[in-house]
């Protein structure tokens, strides 16, 4: 048999049918709901009095619309929410569950949180499967060795009454890290440097999957920052074979396979790995050991520097239409070429998100929060990805080093990740972000983002300014 | 969701010359707590063909006179990038867009395209640039998709375009594709799920359930 990728045994081993010219239907296993993107297929679904063909493989939650701030002193928000359409929102979606039997993280339950960060939390994401989430950001659990991807409504209503979907298959990728980084330089780092290196839609058509030593040493937190990052370089997939970090990870967690399934999966799970001598349609290698600290000075994640460098000066653009939306997003984010990155003032800090929320984004934030203070002028939030990882933080007591500096401590959800509920930015307002996109108004309509580490985000909501972390380094 | 049938259009189109026009340009963020499908027209690229109070953006392409719901969009490179929302598709296709032509898209927006009955047209960037100024001259545009030919104006040479055969049937046809799933290959989903729950049992927690 002719060696096969990652990519390649996932697909293969989800092929129902071939359907000529390339294309297939593929089988989905799983199946992650949120609030927003859902309700045009659960009306679907009613309209053509379909059921779902298996219940037990969606797993739904709300985390877009909801506020991650309650006025109850227990922390209770259903039946609070001031935003009368967030509200509807979410009474819709927890009226279609039940009306269709969908597995449920309720609001203030204990599984609650952002989609992608709930499902690798619960067990939810399991190494060889085919997850879809009407949602971008799907990426994420391709750090399990899933084939998992984003789709709009429309498929999901297919994939909830025939649990397939007609696909066709993209190239590969392959991203090879080597070296050995800076102590403060994190996946995010990375995955902003891959960006503005390949460019935002540089991976377009392609299945990302990340190799080399690098990759070997990440806990689960940052391999599943990195593959949430590559839609922004425009894949669909990203993808990391699973290991024995994976399956320490998954081990024991709620819907994880147990007993002897379990020794049957894990076995199963090892002969995912990209075999000797598979070939890729695409190498890319990058060292990482010279890697400095990354931000985003533009509108597109690929408009990204080293915190030494400088807004880039369109003049100096060779390229007519890169130097035209350099232009365009200088004026849109209030710089000047020629400006330092690390001196331009902020008004916001930002530190959560599906790409940055995870109990590691935490620590790593706390431990420059520790004994320092935000500058003043600087609203700084931090917001758990999900419930677990709150109470986790809470147990080790990094929601005191955070309030003690001054930082505001949330409830899960996607908060100022995306402009839709509570948590947004006004226009010219400047936010250091651990979030995943910089786009124009995504934060909020004319809000300015930069996007950086946790540890990042932290420095720069300490300093009053976008800042290297690397400063402090005690 | 069955799509509306789509086989020839003609009409202008509006340049947007810009690579990278994401999906939160597209439908912004905070439209999405609307959860309807319909009336969603007016709120396509809405923070750049409104100001803060409502009112138009006068020299916003989509507000100038020739281009008021054209109903062909020519991008430039990633356009539909970012967010999964089929909200984007539902906007321009409320504002009267049924076929968009750029040099490439996000992918999820492109299969969003396809399943609401707008035409998604990738041409390489030799033959963008022609398109692109065809459109900024305010040329009108004629596509037939049974052809595969997009014709600009008067010109002798249409440009043939490719598309994914599954993705052009549907179109022409206006398929429920979810009704075709379930129709013509419902008896090889069940085989799928007895081989793969023989092999793989814990991804059917149903059967341990209590
Ligand atoms: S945190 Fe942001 S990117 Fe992630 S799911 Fe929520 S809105 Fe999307």
């Amino acid at each position: 048999m002719t060696a096969q990728t990652l990519y390649e045994k996932l697909w293969n081993s989800h092929v129902v049918t071939q359907l000529g010219d390339g294309e297939a239907l593929l089988y989905i296993d799983r199946h992650l709901v949120h609030e927003v993107s859902s309700p045009q297929a659960f009306v679907a679904m009613r309209e053509a009095g379909r059921p779902l063909r298996r219940p037990g493989t969606h797993y739904a939650v709300v985390d877009h619309a909801v506020p991650t701030r309650s006025p109850r002193a227990d922390g209770v928000r259903l039946g609070t929410i001031a935003d009368a359409q967030a509200a509807a929102q979410i009474a819709e979606l927890e009226a279609n569950v039940a009306e269709f039997a969908v597995p449920y993280a309720q609001l203030d339950g204990p599984e609650q949180g952002i989609v992608h960060v709930i499902g690798p939390e619960s067990g939810f994401t399991l190494p060889g499967t085919t997850i879809v989430c009407g949602d971008s950001h799907t990426t994420t659990h391709g750090a399990f060795g899933a084939l998992a991807f984003g789709i709009g409504a429309s498929e999901q209503g297919t994939v909830m009454a025939a649990q397939s979907l007609r696909q066709k298959p993209a190239r590969t990728m392959r991203i090879h890290l080597t070296g050995t980084r800076h102590p403060f330089v994190f996946a995010k780092d990375i995955a902003l440097a891959i960006i503005g290196q390949i460019g935002a839609h540089g991976a377009a058509g392609h299945a990302v999957e990340f190799t080399g030593e690098v990759i070997a040493t990440m806990s689960m937190a940052e391999r599943m920052t990195l593959c949430n990052m590559m839609i922004e370089a425009g894949s669909r997939v990203g993808l990391i074979a699973p290991d024995d970090t994976t399956f320490a990870y998954i081990k024991g967690r709620r819907l994880a396979p147990k007993g002897a399934q379990w020794d049957q999966a894990v076995a199963y799970w090892r002969s995912l790995a990209s075999d000797p001598g598979a070939t890729y349609d695409r190498t890319v290698t990058i060292d990482v050991s010279a890697l400095a600290p990354q931000v985003s000075w533009g509108t597109t994640p690929d408009q990204t520097l080293p915190i030494d460098g400088v807004v880039p000066d369109p003049a100096q653009i060779a390229d007519a239409t890169a130097a035209r939306q350099a232009e365009k997003a200088i004026a849109y984010m209030g710089l000047t070429a020629g400006q330092s990155l690390d001196s331009i003032a902020i008004t916001h800090a930002f530190i959560g998100s599906c790409t940055n929320g995870r109990i590691e984004d935490l620590r790593a934030a706390a431990g420059i929060a520790y004994g320092r203070k935000v500058a003043s002028g600087v609203r700084a939030i931090v917001v758990p990805g999900s419930a677990a990882t709150r109470d986790l933080a809470e147990a080790e007591g990094l929601d005191k080093i955070f309030v003690e500096a001054g930082f505001e401590w949330r409830l899960a959800g996607c908060s100022m990740c995306v402009a839709m509920n509570d948590d947004r930015l006004a226009p010219g307002e400047r936010c250091a972000s651990t979030s995943n996109r910089n786009f124009e108004g995504r934060q909020g309509p004319g809000g300015r983002t930069h996007l950086m580490s946790p540890a990042m985000a932290a420095a720069s909501a300490i300093s009053g300014h976008i800042a290297d972390v690397r400063k402090f380094l005690a | 969701m069955s799509a509306q049938a789509f086989t020839t259009l003609s009409g202008p189109a509006i340049p947007m010359a810009e690579d990278n026009i994401d999906t939160d340009i597209i439908f912004p963020a905070r439209f999405l707590l609307l959860t309807n499908k319909a009336g969603l027209g007016k709120y396509a690229f809405h923070d750049r063909r409104y100001t803060a109070d409502g009112a138009e953006v006068p020299d916003y392409v989509m507000n100038r006179e020739g281009w008021r719901e054209a109903p062909f969009i020519v991008a430039g490179a990633n356009f539909g990038s970012g967010s999964s929302r089929e909200q984007a598709v539902w906007a321009i296709h409320g504002a009267g867009v049924r076929c968009v032509i750029a040099p490439g898209f996000g992918e999820i927006f492109h299969a969003n395209c396809q399943r609401n009955g707008i035409l998604p047209i990738t041409l390489p960037a030799e033959q963008m640039a022609d398109v692109m100024a065809a459109a900024q001259a305010g040329t009108g545009f004629a596509v037939d998709l049974e052809t595969q030919t997009l014709t600009m104006g008067n010109a002798a040479a249409p440009i043939h375009f490719d598309i994914a055969p599954g993705a052009k049937l549907a179109l022409l046809n206006g398929w429920d594709e979810t009704a075709v799933v379930l129709n013509q290959y419902g008896a090889d989903i069940t085989a799928f799920e007895r081989a793969q729950r023989a092999t793989q049992p814990w991804l059917y927690p149903e059967d341990t359930a209590a």
